[in-house]
């Protein structure tokens, strides 16, 4: 076989012995364990400061979670909804509903997702018929659909929402480092589940379909499949984000929970952070919520602001403020490509 | 005789989302562009025409006049400003800057005139009305809106198949490159279609400022209503609009005559049916 070798085989092949090619970036290994130590260290927090601090960083925890959803599915499967209120509404009640059977409610936080599921099916026939921007809207008038469907629905409260039932036995500080465990795990998961997901096959065909859909299915992709599978990790992990501030907040509200406020704090979040990064959400929610701490006394004024960088940032620097420290220092948090370096460089 | 009433009070109020869904069929025809902050810029000419009637005591034919134009100039300047640089950033970058400006617009209407519910009082012809018969009875300003948005269409077409300046318009919306070829300034003519679509959602926000109330953050369900009624009546064609708008207005009437909680949701499950069996639209086709 080898004395057969084409040339273009042997081109390869020496071309290869010549490079270096790896997943990590030579940050990483410094980078992997500093994550895991302030990740040691969210996680002993309960322990270490006053409530108050745990029961802010939930909130946080829950747009980073929220942010990373939206991110996998508008930045890597170019699917850009306004609609994914629907998964939080929907994992919210689900928690609310189950509860109510008798589920332990932080058990129900991870059967919330798989209710989103469930329901993200059949709703994905119905979205996926739209394309580009007019997918936007229609998500938005199916999340619109699911709130009229549930304010009809008596046994969870109809338009003035339900508390959640299941934690009253619960001591107050216990209960608020469980919620506070709970929204951890679920933000490190969705970023965990984003980095999986993205650094496997399905991650290139999805950098494929988002670039140019037409000649990624003419190499062989499988648009449908890709697009669905992201669409239902979004639909789950929205759907536990909306159980964690189900949780969190001891009710729901249908007008709230439904609310596509929602979907600008997670566009706004992905757009300033970077979109089509992984680490752009986590650094998009840290700019959200600082500026949400320092402009709280101003009412809304923070969301005009918001809306004002966010239009800034997609007309003058699309790959937001991630794109610019990754073109400045080349580093990667999380890194979902390949390194290519020439040998002893 | 309820259901006729219905049926004839749908009718009309789907003249009203007509004119207002025009905008968007309109910008969505020529640039591709759909504009979320579509409702908002409907709310806010609510808004900017109450503060006008009740600071100045202007009547309100005199507010119409002013606003209409001013939402014109504002329109162009908008497209030639944020909307054609963010064209040329690729299809992300146009939704995210109108929702950008959704959310602006709705938060500073919001700080500036708080969160209270509105009404822009019409006067007796916003709630007079002549009767048809025993038991249907049609309002003046309903069915002015319903004359007015047919008259709307009407001008549009004529200007995009008469004119030079529409020619140009469906030339760019064909192919802009080629058009720019031969002529035409293809900013300038966004520009124009921009300027239309920002007019009649003026027009459209003042005629459902008299209808009913508003508030800073009426303008996103507003927005589904044009949206519904666009995409009811197939992308880019101004007549399917129209007849999107009258299927959703008879839609919900008919709901709010079953049951008034079921308006909305009614009008909500028509256009997903019409996504599910017809996603062309009822007329398909461009003519815009």
């Amino acid at each position: 076989m080898t004395d057969r070798m084409t040339l273009s085989g042997m081109l390869t092949s020496r071309a290869a012995a010549a490079l270096d090619v790896s997943r990590a970036a030579r940050s990483s290994k410094p980078s992997a364990a500093a994550m895991l130590a302030v990740v040691a260290l969210l996680a002993a927090l309960p322990f270490m400061v006053f409530s108050n601090v745990t029961d802010t960083l939930v909130n946080l925890f829950v747009l980073i979670a929220l942010a990373s959803m939206w991110n996998v599915l508008a930045g890597f499967g170019g699917l850009v909804s306004v609609g994914q209120q629907a998964y939080i509404g929907i994992g919210a009640y689900s928690v609310i509903a189950l509860a109510d059977q008798g589920v332990q409610p932080y058990l129900a936080v991870p059967l919330a997702a798989v209710t989103c599921v469930i329901f993200a099916v059949p709703t994905s026939w119905l979205a996926f018929r739209l394309r580009g921007d007019y997918f936007a809207v229609g998500t938005w008038v199916i999340a619109e659909v699911y709130r009229l469907l549930v304010v009809r629905i008596d046994a969870v409260g109809g338009g003035s929402g339900k508390g959640l039932a299941g934690l009253s036995g619960l001591d107050q500080t216990m209960r608020g480092a469980l919620t506070y465990w709970v929204a951890l795990a679920l933000a490190l998961a969705t970023i965990v589940a984003c980095y999986l997901l993205l650094r496997g096959r399905l991650g290139l065909s999805l950098m494929a379909v988002r670039d140019e859909e037409t000649a990624a299915s003419s190499a062989g992709i499988d648009v449908r499949w890709a697009k669905l599978v992201v669409y239902l990790v979004s639909a789950a992990g929205c759907g536990a984000a909306g159980g964690v501030i189900t949780v969190s907040s001891l009710s729901v509200n249908p007008d709230a929970i439904f609310s596509v406020q929602w979907s600008a704090y997670m566009i706004f979040i992905v757009v300033i952070g970077g979109i089509g990064h992984i680490e752009g959400p986590l650094l998009g929610a840290l700019i959200f919520f600082g500026l949400q701490q320092l402009l709280a006394d101003y009412g809304s004024w923070y969301l005009v602001l918001l809306g004002a960088i966010g239009i800034a940032t997609a007309l003058w620097l699309p790959g937001g403020l991630w794109g610019l420290v990754r073109d400045r220092t080349g580093l990667s948090l999380f890194p979902v490509g390949y390194f290519v370096r020439g040998r002893g460089a | 005789m309820g259901w006729l009433n219905a049926v004839i009070q749908g009718l009309l109020l789907g003249g009203l989302y007509a004119l207002f869904a025009t905008g968007l069929s309109l910008m969505f025809g020529v640039m591709r562009i759909v504009n979320l902050a579509h409702g908002d810029l409907a709310v806010v000419a609510s808004f900017l025409a109450l503060a006008l009637v009740s600071g100045t005591g202007l009547p309100l034919w005199v507010v119409l006049v002013v606003t209409v134009p001013l939402f014109a100039v504002l329109g162009y300047l908008t497209q030639r400003v944020l909307l054609q640089r963010s064209l040329s950033s690729g299809p992300l970058a146009t939704l995210l800057v109108t929702f950008g400006l959704s959310i602006v617009l709705q938060n500073v209407l919001l700080e500036v005139f708080s969160a209270d519910t509105r009404t822009l009082d019409g006067g007796s012809f916003a709630t007079g009305s002549f009767e048809l018969n025993g038991s249907i009875s049609i309002g003046y300003l309903s069915l002015a809106t319903f004359v007015l948005a047919c008259a709307v269409l009407v001008g549009i077409q004529l200007f995009l198949s008469r004119t030079g300046l529409g020619r140009m318009l469906r030339a760019s919306s064909d192919d802009r490159e080629t058009a720019n070829l031969v002529g035409a300034d293809s900013r300038h003519v966004y520009g124009i279609a921009t300027a239309i679509a920002f007019a009649t959602v003026a027009l459209a926000g003042l005629m459902f400022a008299m209808r009913s109330s508003f508030d800073p953050a009426t303008g996103p369900s507003r927005l589904i209503f044009a949206f519904e009624a666009v995409v009811i009546g197939g992308l880019g064609s101004l007549w399917g609009t129209l007849i999107g708008g009258i299927v959703l207005g008879v839609t919900q009437s008919l709901g709010s005559q079953i049951d008034p909680a079921l308006t909305l949701l009614a009008g909500h499950l028509v256009f997903l049916a019409v996504l599910a069996f017809r996603p062309q639209g009822l007329i398909a086709g461009r003519t815009a």
